[in-house]
């Protein structure tokens, strides 16, 4: 009896142990590192539109909407509740009544108002305007022919109309972190781009320009903070990452296919690794301009003479997921029953017979030096495709010459790395036949039964049929195959064991809302 | 001397323009603007922001427009706004000018500390153990590239023996200056003791230390005083001509360690075709080439009077 109580009570015991290991600890700093350059482009978010920033981003602003990796969709932020008019174009949204921005006032739908009529000013070109642009209204405030954003209406102080021109989820536009949320009375002061004020968890402390940004926790924030700062520094060497980070001197690190090998394999750290499907499509694209390409059969030649399985695995290390058609696998619409273009090089050599091209033909492939979707794969995939007798010329460009030479559709073929998600509606809308080749068309795709499918689905209210029919229309892009699909980023970062709360964020992983972690009393930082 | 010093600062205005033209030249010719950079991560960027950002930015202009505009401005001290940050680049210039005259500073100091008394005793005793290791030191040193220099000096003091942090600025501690430094430093290190080494054996067979040493006078005086005085010469020359060649190395050394010099400001502006950065950030460093340079020239007659100054 004793015996059995003594159990009882060690079992109770370790529960409470067990929750009070799992009890946010209030305090601490948490390091996090840059690694995307060695600066951070503006202090200024609606002008970015780089990853970088949005990782200081997500500790100081705030938007309207944010995307909850638990749930793998898009819920508010500042936005408590909405309300959707039958036409689907006007929303109603509740703004939180407990946001505080740092220098002490309350949000207003005001500030709301100013911070889209900002990315729309005339005279400056803000990045975000490419969301606010969805108001009604606010293309003409870009052109210059009006003042106000006629789609915002402020009903209160904290209830808003927003009419867009289409009809859609505005959280998948206000998610993204350059329509974060300014003061109205200090956004446009020389001081604000030196010392950022927003509605973050964490205020603006200092920025060492090329090496870090430091912020401490708000205090006011309408949510529970654990840390009391956040450090994040700017780190884009992964060599010089990874010591830091086996030093303890950084506690996230974000890893490269060589290292994610390496701390796979290092019983010390393989458990400290976080990993997500980002939103990403490596792929070739093909131009349809360039004859072969037109036909469909040697595209999808092109998929079954190469070997993406043997490249995934030795070349990327198995950090990244075989690509199956366009939309990634986190995507609501991603088809789970299709299987992958089987390398089959006889199949491939029997669909370039039957495309009038038995002996095979010559094209140029623009690429960059990029390890996981450049160069190095474009030299593995050369003698897979010189056995079923399609010859490469490589045609090698830097990095930031690369997006200019696809949208001014300067190619044969190119090998990118292009966003798919996490709005699968948008992803789609660029391969109807009226997308510019510049907007993000770049395979210049054009397909009636496409289209059909996406007018279709752009009438859809009820999420499962919006999601069966793109998924229908991600089928027509794997039968087209305008693209070899290469794979999904597998983003992989390592954490110390001290940190708890990390969220794996398929949209960006290293952009983590910083409230949500905390450190362990086991952090070297006191 | 101060008609010579006015005359080799005006010496230097040809070689501001011609470097000013170079870079302006260069930099607007090489595919790729910051707008056509945008979106190099994969991310869709709006073709209409592009649109509006070539407009604000100028990028549209005519080449010679753009020149104008850019020489009009340069003449006022203004280096423009940079595409990036929209900050003025001489205020991004100003915070980052002072990490990294920091960290050349301190890499010339442990250079020279090291580099030219280990030339000066390997001259002295030609042949001898200490020579042979200055030399293979010497070699060693001018042969490694710093981003591995700099990794394993991470790898040895930070993580092996953590004596000191492996990134990082701090608030511009000693600490965090010291691993940079040493990578930055020791490629010159081996420079200056190879040259001191060379220009001190050649000096000690000529004739005057011949003569000195006939005269009864000291080795000890003979080397400092005839010989060390004369080998300085080409020491000091090698000084500043690796003063103005670490400001720019140290482009490397600062992105490995994350230091917020200049050198990191170049490498991402140049990524990001950033060009009002680019050139201002390589005006500023030719100009402290030609500034260090112009004070060696004058230097030149403290350390030897037969310098005349015509």
């Amino acid at each position: 009896m004793m015996k059995r109580s003594a159990l009882a009570v060690a079992f109770v015991l370790g529960l409470v142990g067990a929750a009070e290991a799992q009890t946010p600890r209030k305090g601490g700093t948490l390091r996090m590192t840059a690694p995307y350059g060695s600066s951070f482009s503006a202090l200024d978010i609606h002008t970015s539109v780089r990853a970088q920033d949005g990782i200081w981003a997500k500790a100081i602003h705030r938007t309207l909407f944010n995307w909850d990796s638990d749930k793998n969709a898009i819920v508010g932020e500042l936005v408590k509740s909405i309300t959707t008019s039958a036409d689907g174009l006007t929303h109603t949204l509740k703004l939180r009544d407990d946001a505080v921005f740092h220098h002490g006032r309350k949000l207003s739908a005001d500030d709301v108002i100013y911070s889209m009529t900002r990315l729309m000013d005339a005279k400056k070109a803000y990045a975000g305007a490419r969301w606010a642009r969805f108001i009604k209204g606010a293309a003409d405030v870009e052109k210059g022919t009006a003042q106000e954003i006629t789609g915002l209406k402020k009903i209160d102080d904290v209830t808003l109309e927003m009419t867009l021109t289409e009809k859609t989820n505005p959280g998948f536009y206000f998610y993204n972190d350059n329509t974060a949320i300014y003061p109205k009375e200090l956004a446009d002061t020389p001081e604000f781009l030196q010392k950022p004020i927003g509605l973050g968890p964490f205020k603006f402390v200092e920025h060492v320009p090329g090496s870090r940004i430091v912020a401490d926790r708000f205090d006011k924030f309408y949510k529970p903070v654990y840390l009391d700062k956040v450090i994040v520094a700017i780190m884009g060497e992964a060599p010089a990452r990874d010591i830091a980070f086996r030093n303890k001197e950084v506690d996230l690190s974000i890893l490269g296919p060589v290292q994610y090998v390496a701390y796979s394999e290092d019983a010390a750290l393989k458990d400290g690794i976080i990993e997500v499907a980002e939103v990403f499509t490596r792929n070739m694209g093909m131009n349809p301009a360039f004859k072969p390409f037109s036909d469909k059969r040697v595209r999808q030649a092109i998929n079954h003479a190469i070997d993406t399985d043997l490249i995934v695995k030795r070349l990327s290390r198995n950090k990244a997921y075989r690509a199956v058609s366009w939309l990634p696998l986190t995507s609501p619409a991603f088809d789970k029953d299709r299987k992958p273009y089987a390398f089959d090089q006889d199949k491939a050599k029997k669909l370039l017979e039957e495309a009038g091209y038995k002996d095979g033909f010559e094209f140029e492939w623009t690429t960059s030096q990029n390890e996981s979707w450049g160069l190095p794969i474009v030299e593995a995939v050369i003698p897979m495709l010189a056995k079923v007798g399609i010859k490469v010329k490589v045609k090698q460009i830097e990095a930031a010459v690369l997006a200019d030479t696809v949208r001014k559709n300067d190619f044969q073929a190119y090998i990118w790395s292009n966003q798919t998600g996490p709005d699968a509606m948008a992803v789609m809308n660029c391969f109807y036949s009226t997308m510019p080749q510049t907007n993000c068309n770049y395979v210049s795709f054009k397909n009636a039964a496409y289209d059909k499918v996406i007018d279709e689905a752009r009438l859809a209210t009820d999420p499962a049929k919006l999601n069966a029919l793109l998924k229908q229309a991600d089928g027509i892009l794997y039968e087209e195959a305008h693209v070899w699909f290469f794979n999904y980023n597998k983003a992989a970062m390592a954490f110390q064991p001290w940190v708890k709360g990390l969220q794996a964020n398929a949209t960006e992983l290293t952009h983590q809302y910083p409230e949500y972690i905390w450190v362990t009393d086991a952090s070297p930082v006191k | 001397m101060l008609l010579f010093t006015l005359r080799r600062l005006l010496q230097t205005i040809p070689t501001i323009i011609a470097v000013v033209l170079v870079i302006f030249t260069l930099f607007s010719v090489i595919p790729g603007s910051f707008v056509s950079t945008l979106g190099d991560d994969g991310r869709t960027v709006d073709p209409l922001v592009m649109e509006r950002m070539r407009k604000e930015l100028g990028l549209d202009d005519p080449l010679h427009t753009r020149l104008a505009t850019y020489l009009g401005n340069l003449a006022v001290g203004d280096f423009g706004t940079s595409f990036r940050t929209r900050e003025p680049v001489t205020t991004m210039i100003a915070k980052r000018m002072w990490p990294t005259l920091q960290l050349v500073f301190a890499a010339m100091l442990f250079a020279m500390a090291i580099g030219i008394p280990l030339g000066f005793v390997a001259a002295l005793k030609p042949g001898s153990l200490i020579d042979s290791a200055s030399i293979v030191g010497a070699v060693s040193g001018l042969a490694l590239p710093k981003f591995w220099l700099g990794l394993m000096l991470m790898y040895l003091f930070a993580l092996k023996l953590k004596w000191m942090p492996s990134f990082g600025y701090g608030d511009g501690d000693l600490k965090y200056l010291v691993l940079p430094a040493v990578t930055l430093g020791v490629s010159p290190m081996a420079l200056f003791a190879r040259t001191t080494r060379a220009a001190v054996l050649e000096i000690m067979n000529a004739d005057f230390v011949r003569t000195a040493r006939s005269k009864g006078m000291s080795e000890t005086r003979v080397v400092t005083w005839h010989v060390m005085r004369n080998a300085m010469v080409l020491i000091v020359t090698t000084i500043g001509l690796q003063f103005g060649g670490l400001m720019g190395q140290a482009v490397v050394v600062e992105k490995l360690f994350s230091w917020p010099g200049l050198g990191s400001l170049l490498v991402d502006s140049v990524v990001q075709r950033d060009i009002p950065a680019v050139q201002g950030t390589i005006l500023v460093i030719v100009l402290c080439f030609l500034a260090v340079n112009t004070f060696i020239d004058v230097l030149y007659g403290v350390i030897d009077p037969r310098i005349k100054y015509a």
